[in-house]
């Protein structure tokens, strides 16, 4: 019974994505994943080391990477690596908040009336500018080699490690004033920065905006598709996830080099 | 645990001992003397601190390390099927202080033995056949220990819990729970508690899940068990009942009648029923008896003056579903402010379903939002295509999507994703 629960626990073990519910701690989703994995009850299957890669803090929503034993490894490496992760925000004209969000104190009114789309749309590129700027410096590369040109090429220019958060893209996606919806993908950043993103769009436009809702939609090579929702989080469920991973990543390793002649 | 026995053993020979650490005891002979009791202590705080004593050659280090014998029990001293509980360790102990006392004056008289001429029987040795049948093996049970595990084997207690189904490794981490379990005499203290439960009408598996929950009630006095469930009896609850609440709610028969007594008469007082019914609610949910009464009083609270129930609501609904009563304070208003603000649904028909407060606030959520952004959001009765609460709420996923929703499981999952 021990060997058959242990062998079923490797299929179990990798890396897979869930979706988290918007009101939801973290933490919680993860207690929640590791109890219904750990379906092998008794003494010795008491707790499997179930991690959780970028956090989504309570009302935020999207996207939030597991890994279970061995797979906690390759998420302790995706951790490090700095790939951008792609939100959603929804932002309300009209009012700011002391927390950027719908649940703070009311801070300050106005009216919208003035913004349009092409206006939004400006302050949006002034936005992504600076943090273009941001991004070159801190790639910590001096920008006239040619090792700077060459990674820029590729698309590897970008901090290493530590870094202010960084938008790399930015646009607006839907405007019905007084609601407007953005998206944006970004380095090194914490929720609450993105909402003081959209509480400084509405300042810019001389107007005031909070933000009604964060969603994470991708992160690194995780997407909202492969994400499992609540109903499905089964050990079962999971095992299946993480094969259609493994083999999907099987598919995707370049081949080997021909030998030279 | 069983640390707490050593440690208690320890201060009481502080005067004579002061070493802590558990030591193992070897009764062997030499081929010279017959009957000699050699007791070699592995101090581990003093490495190097050998003390042996044979009967009359006995060799003792110099009085420092007379101050450093450790903890000593004769394992096989008693030839006793339980372990050496508390009250055999200091018949024990005191045993072998006044043989350590005899060795003393025997080391007194003979203290200008050289030590260099320790007559050490070497393990290799052979010993006659005579002398190896007195030889007494150690028990390898340890004096302490943070698991039930070591005892099992040899406690009849434990190991005939363990054939019963007791969940052991979750009792052994409760405190003191263990030490009590091991004092406990299998034909004295459990075997009459098993077979009053089995009267009762108790089936095997509620034994097992009775004990896990409850080892106390292996403690509890017999004739107050008795007189309890003959009280409850008494109250009009049938056997069956006495028997199905006790296996639900396994501390109820630790409470006095007296206490039992005033917790009927408060939920009959507070939901203003009679007799018949609040025993029906009793039965179903015998957590109420040997729960707290003080959420319930809030509970009750809440529902009168926030949410704005009606008395007579209020007994209905606790008619339904007894579980409110227990249930979470800010859960309830949580999930009453989503209903009735939000989805617009009147008193009257969260009264009629009340076991909507049984499920969670997110999944009531994201149906009605995804009920909203197909337009079929309807909780009136009065109106065509209406939805009941209890359809929303406790249906699974697969019939609510189909019946429900009229859409597919694949559509409701996307859509939770844009929440």
């Amino acid at each position: 019974m021990a060997i058959r629960a242990i062998r079923k626990f490797r299929w179990v073990e990798g890396l897979f994505c869930v979706y988290k519910p918007p009101g939801v701690h973290w933490k919680l989703v993860r207690d929640r994943i590791e109890t219904c994995i750990l379906e092998v009850r008794g003494p010795e299957f008491r707790r499997i080391k179930v991690g959780v890669g970028h956090r989504l803090d309570a009302s935020s929503s999207g996207v939030l990477v597991i890994g279970v034993g061995r797979g906690n490894k390759p998420l302790n490496d995706l951790y490090q690596m700095c790939c951008t992760r792609d939100y959603t925000l929804e932002g309300e004209f009209g009012f700011a908040t002391d927390n950027f969000s719908r649940t703070g104190r009311i801070v300050e009114r106005s009216t919208y009336d003035h913004v349009t789309q092409d206006k939004l749309e400006k302050v949006l590129a002034m936005l992504q500018q600076a943090n273009q700027k941001a991004l070159l410096i801190h790639s910590n590369v001096d920008m006239r080699s040619q090792e700077a040109y060459e990674m820029a090429v590729t698309g590897e220019l970008g901090p290493q490690g530590k870094s202010p958060p960084i938008l790399t893209g930015l646009r607006v996606t839907g405007f019905q004033p007084p609601f407007f919806t953005l998206e944006l993908q970004c380095l090194n950043e914490t929720q609450r920065y993105l909402r003081k993103v959209v509480h400084e769009i509405g300042l810019e436009l001389r107007s005031t905006a909070s933000c009604t809702a964060v969603r994470r939609t991708r992160d690194g090579p995780f997407t909202v598709d492969q994400a499992l929702t609540r109903g499905q989080w089964t050990a079962a469920q999971v095992a299946l996830t993480i094969q259609h991973y493994n083999n999907s990543k099987r598919q995707s390793r370049p081949l080997p080099a021909p030998a030279a002649l | 645990m069983a640390s707490s026995c050593v440690q208690q053993l320890c201060r009481r020979s502080t005067s004579h001992l002061r070493s802590k650490t558990s030591c193992v005891t070897l009764l062997y002979s030499t081929h010279v003397q017959n009957h000699v009791a050699g007791v070699r202590t592995a101090d581990k705080t003093n490495a190097g601190g050998d003390l042996i004593i044979h009967g009359n050659h006995s060799i003792f280090h110099t009085s420092q390390r007379r101050q450093q014998v450790g903890v000593c029990y004769y394992s096989g001293y008693n030839a006793s099927p339980l372990l050496p509980t508390e009250h055999r360790d200091t018949k024990e102990l005191t045993d072998a202080l006044s043989q350590i006392k005899d060795a003393q004056h025997l080391t007194e008289t003979n203290a200008r033995l050289d030590t260099d001429e320790a007559v050490y029987p070497s393990a290799s040795e052979e010993i006659t056949d005579k002398d190896a049948s007195h030889t007494m093996v150690p028990s390898t049970l340890p004096s302490e220990s943070s698991s039930l595990r070591d005892y099992v084997d040899e406690s009849e207690t434990l190991s005939k819990l363990v054939q019963l189904g007791v969940k052991l490794w979750k009792l052994e981490q409760r405190p003191n729970v263990g030490t009590m379990l091991l004092k406990l005499d299998f034909q004295t203290d459990v075997v009459p508690r098993l077979l009053f439960l089995k009267e009762m009408g108790v089936e095997d598996s509620g034994l097992a899940y009775i004990l896990s929950d409850n080892p106390f009630i292996l403690k509890e006095d017999l004739e107050n068990l008795h007189a309890r469930v003959n009280y409850l009896k008494s109250q009009k609850f049938s056997p069956e009942t006495v028997a199905s609440m006790v296996t639900r709610a396994p501390y109820l028969l630790n409470f006095s009648v007296k206490r039992l007594d005033n917790r009927l008469a408060f939920y009959q007082q507070q939901l203003g029923l009679n007799s018949s019914k609040t025993r029906g609610i009793v039965a179903r949910l015998p957590r109420l008896l040997s729960g707290s009464l003080e959420p319930v009083k809030e509970t009750l609270r809440v529902c009168k003056i926030e949410l704005g129930f009606k008395e007579n609501e209020i007994q209905h609904m606790v008619m339904l579903v007894p579980k409110l009563l227990t249930s979470n304070k800010r859960k309830l208003t949580q999930i009453f402010d989503y209903l009735h603000n939000t989805m617009k649904v009147q008193h009257h028909l969260i009264v009629k379903f009340p076991q909507v407060f049984n499920s969670r606030l997110l999944r009531i959520k994201e149906r009605h939002l995804f009920l909203d952004y197909l337009g079929t959001a309807q909780y009136d009765s009065d109106q065509p295509n209406y939805i009941s609460l209890d359809r929303l709420a406790s249906l699974p996923d697969e019939a609510f999507c189909t019946e429900v929703a009229s859409a597919t499981l694949e559509d409701f999952i996307m859509f939770q994703k844009t929440m």
